[in-house]
This record gives C-alpha cells, sequence and structure tokens, in this order.
C-alpha cells in the first residue's frame, strides 16, 4: 500500500504528523493523525503543593498558559473550599477575556488565516503572516501586532509576566488593578472590540464574497456531523471562565448539561498504540472507533462547537456576529470545519466586548482581592474553555495540601478523533488515484486540521513533547512510494 | 553581507518560547531586515525533508528550545547542530531541563502506567500502550521513542550560547538578537542576560536581615508589598536565581520560582538555593530546626523546579 507522510504539520502549536495509505487503485484507505510526543504532567505533578499548580500545568503550554493557570486557580478554589471575592472572579474574567482577544487574533492571521487570505494553493513562500502582512496591508497588519502586543500588556499588568502569569491563587489572585491601569486596559478594550469589528469585516471581503472559498468552506471534504460541546451561561449563552458544560446531539438538541465536578459521568478517554495523544468520548455513548455521527461518542470543543453548543452570545455585537453566521450557513448547527475560522472571530468579538464590560464595572479596582483557605484542602475539578476547547482540570490532595492524583483533560486533546476524521475524510475526498498529488492539494488537507487550532503543547501533555509534520504516501504493502513535505523556497 | 539565516526549532517545550519570540513585537520587523528564517514551524511551511536537503553549517543562528525526551528530538537536535554554525539554547527547558524536566522523578513505565492507565478518565480495559512501531490493518505506523530521562540541550550537543527563562523575557531575546545582527558576540559559552547576578539585584523590594523562623505557603498569607518576601518566609528563589528578567513575579506580589537558572559560577541551583535557605533559618535549636524544615514539603519541587536535568543527580534512581 502506498503512504503519503506529512512531516512535520505546520502552523500549529506543537508537533504532529500525518499518515495517508493509499489501496491498489491509489484511492485513499485510510489515514492517521498521529502525535508524536508526551511530557508526563500528570506523572510529576504528584507530590507537588497544590498552590504551585496554576504555575506548574501552565508549563503543557506556552501558547494558552492563561487557560490552564486560570482552570487550575478555580481547581484551587474548590480543593481548598474557598469562594474568591467577587472582584477576584472579575479580575481572572478580565485577563481571561484579553487572553482570548490575542489567542484568537494569533490564530486567525498567523496560524489559520493564511490558508484563506493568501488562498490554499498559492505558494508555499507566500502562505504565512509574511505573505498576509503583504495581502491585508500594512495598516491592518500593525492592528494585528497591536492588538496582540497590547492584549499582552493586560496579561502582564495583572498575570505578572505576558508568557506564563503568576498571579492565580487559590481564593483570588495575587495582584488587582488601579485606578490609572484600569484606564489603561479600558483604552485597550475599546481598541479591541474595533478590531473584532475590522476583523469580520476582513472575513466578509476575503472570504464571503469569494464564491470560491464560500464552496470550498461548504463542500463534503470539510464537513462532519458530530456531538459540540462547550461552556455556557445560566442563560445558556457561551462564556469562556465560568458555567456549565453543555452538549448538543448532530442535530443540534441538547444532549447533556452538567458542572465541572460530574465530567467523569461523561467523559472518558480512549488509548490507541500508533499515537500518545488519548480520545476522549462521550462515556454515554461509547467509543465506537474512528465514526462520525450520532451513533459514535466523538464530539468536538472548538469555537465552531460552543457556538453550536451555545443558543446565542452574550454581548450585543457577537450577538449579531452570531445570527449573521448561522443565517448565512443556513441554520443550526453548522457541521463545516472550516466555519470553524468564522466562528473564531465572533468568538473574538464576544471577548472584546466582554473585556470591554469588566474594565468599566466600578467594583473592578476593589483591592479585596484574596480570601485566605481555612479549610482542610481535599479534591476539586475546575473547567473554563480554552481557545481549543473544554479544559478540565481535577486534583487530590492529601490534608497539607500535597498532590496526590491529577488528571487533565486538555482543549486539544477532546478534539483528537474528530481532527483524525476530519484529516481522513479530506484525503478520501480530495486525493484522487491516477491524479498528482501537489503540495497545493496537500496543503488542502492540512486544511482539514489546521481550523481546530490544535495545541500539541496541550495534547502531549501526559508525554514526550513535539508536532511539526510530513505526509507519506505507502502502496497497498506499507511500501513509501512518496513522501510529501512543504517546501519554502526562497 | 548576505541576510543571516535562521532557524527556531522546539523540542520537549510548551510553546511559550515561540510566543516569547513573538514578543519582540514590532523589532520582529527589524529582524526580518536583516535575517531570513528557514525553518520555523509554528509559523511557515517547511518540512523535515527541506531541513535534512540543506548543506551543513548552511543556516547561521539555530535557537533550538525545549529538553531531549524522545528520540525524535535527539536526532533534530543533531541534525540543526550539524546544519548551523551557532546553536542557541533558548529557554529552561533546552537550559535546564525546566519543568517537564520534573519527569527526572519517574520514568518511561511509571508516567505510562499514569496516563495510560491510572488516570480517571482513562478507559483502557485492552491495555493498550502506545508502541515506536505499530501495525494497523494497512501498515507500520511509527512514533519516537519516549526515552526514561529528560536530558538537556547541552547534554546532547555542543551549545555555543544559552538565554535563559522561561519563557525568556523580551528584553533578554532582544539583547541576544541584538549581539548577533551586530556580530558583536560575547565569549563561547556565555548565558546571556543584562545582569549575571541574582535576581535580588533586579528586585525592588527593601532588603535587610535575612532571619527566618518559619516558612509560609503563597496561599497561607498575603505579603507585605514593600519587604523581600524571602525575609518575610516566602520561599522565593530570587537568591539563587540569576537575574536579568527584571523580578517580575516578586512585583507581582509572588515568589521567583528560579527560571533563569543559577547564578553565574553556579553548577547547582537547587543546592544553592537551598544552602542559602538553610542559612537563614533563625534557631540553634535542632528540635525547632527540624520543625521549620518540615514546612517545606516539597523539596524538589521547590529547589529544583526548573532543573532536575541539570542538577548534580540529574534523576531520581527509580528500584
Amino acid at each position: 500500500m502506498n503512504k503519503i507522510t506529512i512531516d512535520p504539520i505546520t502552523r500549529l502549536e506543537g508537533h504532529a504528523k500525518i499518515e495517508i495509505f493509499l489501496d491498489d487503485k491509489g484511492e485513499v484507505a485510510n489515514s492517521y493523525f498521529q502525535v508524536p510526543e508526551l511530557r508526563g504532567f500528570e506523572r510529576f505533578c504528584e507530590g507537588r503543593l497544590a498552590e504551585d499548580m496554576p504555575q506548574i500545568t501552565q508549563r503543557i503550554c506556552g501558547v494558552c498558559p492563561e487557560a490552564h493557570h486560570i482552570a487550575s486557580a478555580k481547581t484551587l478554589d474548590a480543593v481548598f473550599h474557598v469562594d474568591p471575592p467577587s472582584v477576584a472572579k472579575k479580575l481572572r474574567e478580565l485577563f481571561y477575556s484579553a487572553f482570548f482577544v490575542t489567542d484568537h487574533t494569533t490564530h486567525f492571521y498567523i496560524l489559520g488565516g493564511p490558508d484563506f487570505v493568501i488562498g490554499p494553493e498559492a505558494p508555499v513562500a507566500e502562505r504565512n503572516i509574511i505573505g498576509v502582512i503583504g495581502k491585508v496591508g500594512m495598516e491592518l497588519a500593525g492592528a494585528v501586532i497591536r492588538t496582540r502586543m497590547r492584549n499582552h500588556r493586560i496579561i502582564h499588568l495583572l498575570g505578572g509576566r505576558a508568557v506564563h502569569p503568576v498571579f492565580g491563587l487559590p481564593g483570588g489572585v495575587s495582584k488587582g488593578l488601579n485606578e490609572e491601569e484600569r484606564k489603561e486596559v479600558e483604552e485597550i478594550a475599546r481598541d479591541a472590540v474595533e478590531f473584532g469589528k475590522l476583523s469580520l469585516k476582513v472575513f466578509d471581503d476575503i472570504v464571503l464574497k469569494n464564491k470560491a472559498y464560500v464552496d470550498l468552506i461548504l463542500s463534503d471534504a470539510y464537513t462532519q456531523k458530530t456531538y459540540y460541546m462547550g461552556l455556557v451561561d445560566d442563560k445558556n449563552r457561551t462564556n469562556f471562565y465560568d458555567g456549565k458544560v453543555r452538549v448538543v446531539d448532530p442535530d443540534g438538541k441538547e444532549f447533556a448539561k452538567f458542572s465541572a465536578q460530574d465530567y467523569l459521568d461523561h467523559v472518558a478517554e480512549h488509548v490507541e498504540p500508533w499515537t500518545y495523544i488519548k480520545f476522549p468520548f462521550l462515556k454515554k455513548i461509547g467509543w465506537k472507533g474512528f465514526i462520525p455521527g450520532r451513533e459514535s461518542g466523538i464530539y468536538q470543543c472548538t469555537p465552531l462547537s460552543r457556538l453550536n453548543a451555545a443558543n446565542g452570545m452574550a454581548t450585543p455585537l457577537a450577538q449579531e456576529a452570531y445570527e449573521k453566521f448561522y443565517s448565512t450557513l443556513g441554520g443550526k448547527p453548522v457541521h463545516h470545519t472550516l466555519a470553524t475560522h468564522w466562528a473564531r472571530l465572533v468568538e473574538l468579538m464576544y471577548a472584546a466586548e466582554r473585556l470591554l464590560e469588566l474594565a468599566r464595572d466600578p467594583e473592578i479596582t476593589n483591592p479585596n482581592f484574596r480570601t485566605i483557605p481555612t479549610a482542610v484542602p481535599t479534591e476539586g475539578v475546575g473547567v473554563v474553555e480554552a481557545p481549543r476547547g473544554t479544559l478540565f482540570h481535577h486534583y487530590l490532595t492529601d490534608e497539607k495540601g500535597i498532590i496526590k492524583k491529577a488528571n487533565l483533560i486538555v482543549a486539544t486533546v477532546n478534539n483528537a478523533a474528530a481532527i483524525n476524521i476530519s484529516v481522513n475524510k479530506a484525503a478520501k475526498g480530495l486525493i484522487k488515484a491516477g491524479q498528482p498529488v501537489t503540495e497545493g492539494l496537500l496543503n488542502k488537507i492540512e486544511m482539514a486540521w489546521r481550523p481546530y487550532d490544535p495545541c500539541f503543547g496541550c495534547a502531549t501533555h501526559s508525554l514526550p513533547g513535539q508536532a511539526p509534520m510530513e505526509v507519506v504516501i505507502r502502496d497497498h504493502h506499507g511500501k513509501v512510494v512518496d513522501r510529501f513535505s512543504q517546501h519554502l523556497k526562497r | 553581507m548576505g541576510k543571516l539565516k535562521v532557524a527556531l526549532y522546539w523540542a520537549a517545550s510548551c510553546g511559550g518560547c515561540e510566543i516569547a519570540q513573538l514578543m519582540i513585537g514590532e523589532k520582529l520587523l527589524k529582524l526580518v531586515e536583516v535575517a531570513d528564517i528557514v525553518f520555523w514551524p509554528v509559523a511557515i511551511d517547511v518540512k523535515y525533508k527541506d531541513v535534512e536537503a540543506m548543506p551543513a553549517k548552511s543556516i547561521d543562528v539555530c535557537l533550538f528550545n525545549g529538553g531531549i525526551r524522545n528520540s525524535e528530538q535527539e536526532h533534530m537536535a543533531k541534525m540543526l547542530r550539524e546544519k548551523s554554525k551557532v546553536m542557541i539554547s533558548y529557554g529552561a527547558c533546552a537550559h535546564e531541563g525546566g519543568v517537564p524536566g520534573l519527569a527526572n522523578l519517574h520514568n518511561r513505565e511509571r508516567i505510562f502506567q499514569t496516563v495510560y492507565f491510572d488516570t480517571v478518565s482513562t478507559d483502557n480495559k485492552d491495555k493498550v500502550v502506545p508502541q515506536p512501531k505499530c501495525q494497523v490493518p494497512e501498515g507500520e505506523l511509527n512514533i519516537p521513542v519516549f526515552y526514561d530521562s529528560v536530558q538537556t540541550l547541552h547534554h546532547t550537543v555542543d551549545v555555543d550560547y544559552t538565554i535563559p527563562g522561561c519563557p525568556p523575557e523580551e528584553r533578554t531575546t532582544w539583547l541576544a538578537l541584538e549581539a548577533l545582527i551586530t556580530g558583536k558576540l560575547p565569549p563561547k559559552g556565555t548565558v546571556i542576560t543584562h545582569n549575571a547576578k541574582a535576581v535580588c539585584d533586579d528586585c525592588a523590594r527593601r532588603k535587610g536581615e535575612k532571619r527566618v523562623r518559619a516558612f509560609y505557603r503563597t496561599w497561607q498569607k498575603v505579603p507585605e508589598p514593600e519587604t523581600c518576601l524571602l525575609e518575610q518566609g516566602f520561599l522565593c528563589a530570587g537568591i539563587a536565581t540569576r537575574g536579568g528578567c527584571g523580578a517580575p513575579c516578586p512585583a507581582a506580589n509572588m515568589p521567583c520560582t528560579g527560571c533563569y537558572g543559577p547564578v553565574e559560577g553556579v553548577t547547582d541551583q537547587g543546592a544553592h538555593f537551598l544552602g542559602a535557605v538553610a542559612s537563614i533559618i533563625d534557631s540553634k535549636d535542632p528540635d525547632e530546626i527540624k520543625k521549620i524544615v518540615d514546612t517545606i514539603p516539597d523539596p524538589v519541587g521547590t529547589f529544583y523546579r526548573y532543573s532536575l536535568p541539570d542538577s548534580l543527580l540529574r534523576r531520581a534512581r527509580i528500584k
């Protein structure tokens, strides 16, 4: 059997590879999306001080350390049985909203966006952020860089550091905002709202007004029906910081809604011998293999999933964008993987608006941002929405607050099975017997995983750690007949 | 002079070093003026095969982050060393193993046991464990071999310079890049920072005599905002950690955890920190000293948070 290898896959955080097997006719028999590394966090977290977990677990992922930091701080609230003051929760959410603004910006313009802004089959040397700058112009490029830098400034102001913050503690945070800092945050937030609007317009102009792109989004190769997961508030609107986990079925009907502490009733993880990543699935349906649909326990949690799992957005401009999203794509739920890029921009809009609301909250400068825990620490679960999906932390401690057991279901891992199916479907839809396999075509296969914005730093928390990508094509004897990788020519 | 050819790569790390490299912000454009990035998986579509095809020493500078945790990372480190004139160890994981280096308290078997069997959400009745070589119906699949220990980059290949930090602060990254761009490189082996003395030298907190009768966990009390955290009984690693970062953690009311590595002239950062802590315990009574020491329940995670693979012991002995 022929095999195509893409190694490493590129424009993502971390390491992964794709293997595509061809049958004797040259059609795709099967594809595997492999994660080649693991680091083993769950093991070496044992014995650590519980309060160090926000800083230790964020080293799972330096792209989304804020997600681990906040999920961990919330888990510590539960472990130490302490309820942080209201301003502490707001400060964490403000910090987290700034993080969503910068992270979604990074993905759309640097990682995923080049496929659309430049084009899926454009020359490799242009298909990156530098090419994006050439296409959209220096003005917008400047806005991208500024938005990232200024929202990292907020992360720095509160978290103490721009990457790997330090302010999360059981019962609150170590640092608050004074009035001068609040004003600065408000100004950054106002700009973020403008940037959110601008980005939706960019999508509208470059993608939605281009029939070829819209056809690509709607095409069968990039369509797959699964369950969808996302965190929602008490009105079933998308929330990143807190709420209940809601799961909808492939028809958009509520399948489950649960609190973080009940996650083990709903989610389990399957192990395969050919990859270091585990495959979570809905426990009540069970693991049925790499198949989509209602009968399979596979679910997704991505920006698209969160929109599908919610009834709307909690802020006005994001709600407007949400409505346009579904009216354009033919109603809920949307199953087109490539629409995830658009959903990400709807969320960017929400994060920016929520950031501004919190920056204007009269309570936000209250210096009472910490409650000292007094109860004996035991066990707790915490959940947040990371940009790449629902993130669960679960710790069990001894009476001194030393970690005895830790369990982590990390954002990208939730999507591992769905990514495999998406890649396989795209490969089957795009590779045809007798037709040449070009670099552009392989990039189109990569476009099937890129919307998930997978973060294999996260994925590999449990094992040795890496993920760029290559495609290997093998014949039906398993012999490598071709190996493809993308070339940057200069 | 032609443009500098720069490669950036990540091994057992978290991606925070990539974000730290982007943190130089508008200076990135300055960098792009003088340098071509020939390999950077996070941002550009260049594959392993392309790197393999590059002639020896054709890359001017390689910034390598992450420790060496598996066979693929070892292979990439060796290949990039061969292709690069200057090899820079970037960030705490390449420098000292970093937080993932705490895995050296265990081995592959123990880690797999936890990850693939004991974790509460894992459903693995068939006792499946990932295999470097695996037969699937269509053929064979390969993944790298997971080693028992994390190694630093300098244990694996010859390293020319080190940029420390988890991740390096923007000012540290730029200090090194500026030296590269201008060609004013320090002697081989230099750890590039603004300050080779301890973090305390950067820290604005007031310092007095250090005499401690009890150590506190960060959740147990709110620190006083002006005085040295160590004097208040918090285990701040600043005293045994190289400065140059600007001491952002103590400024946010949290202790330094040691990410910039040992100060100049020290090999084992944890032993140095431990020695410093022992010397400030304000008691001569063995029973009282024992009580005070018992308030430090996780010495390895406290003293060797980032540096276990680079310590004198390197790893725990597993029976």
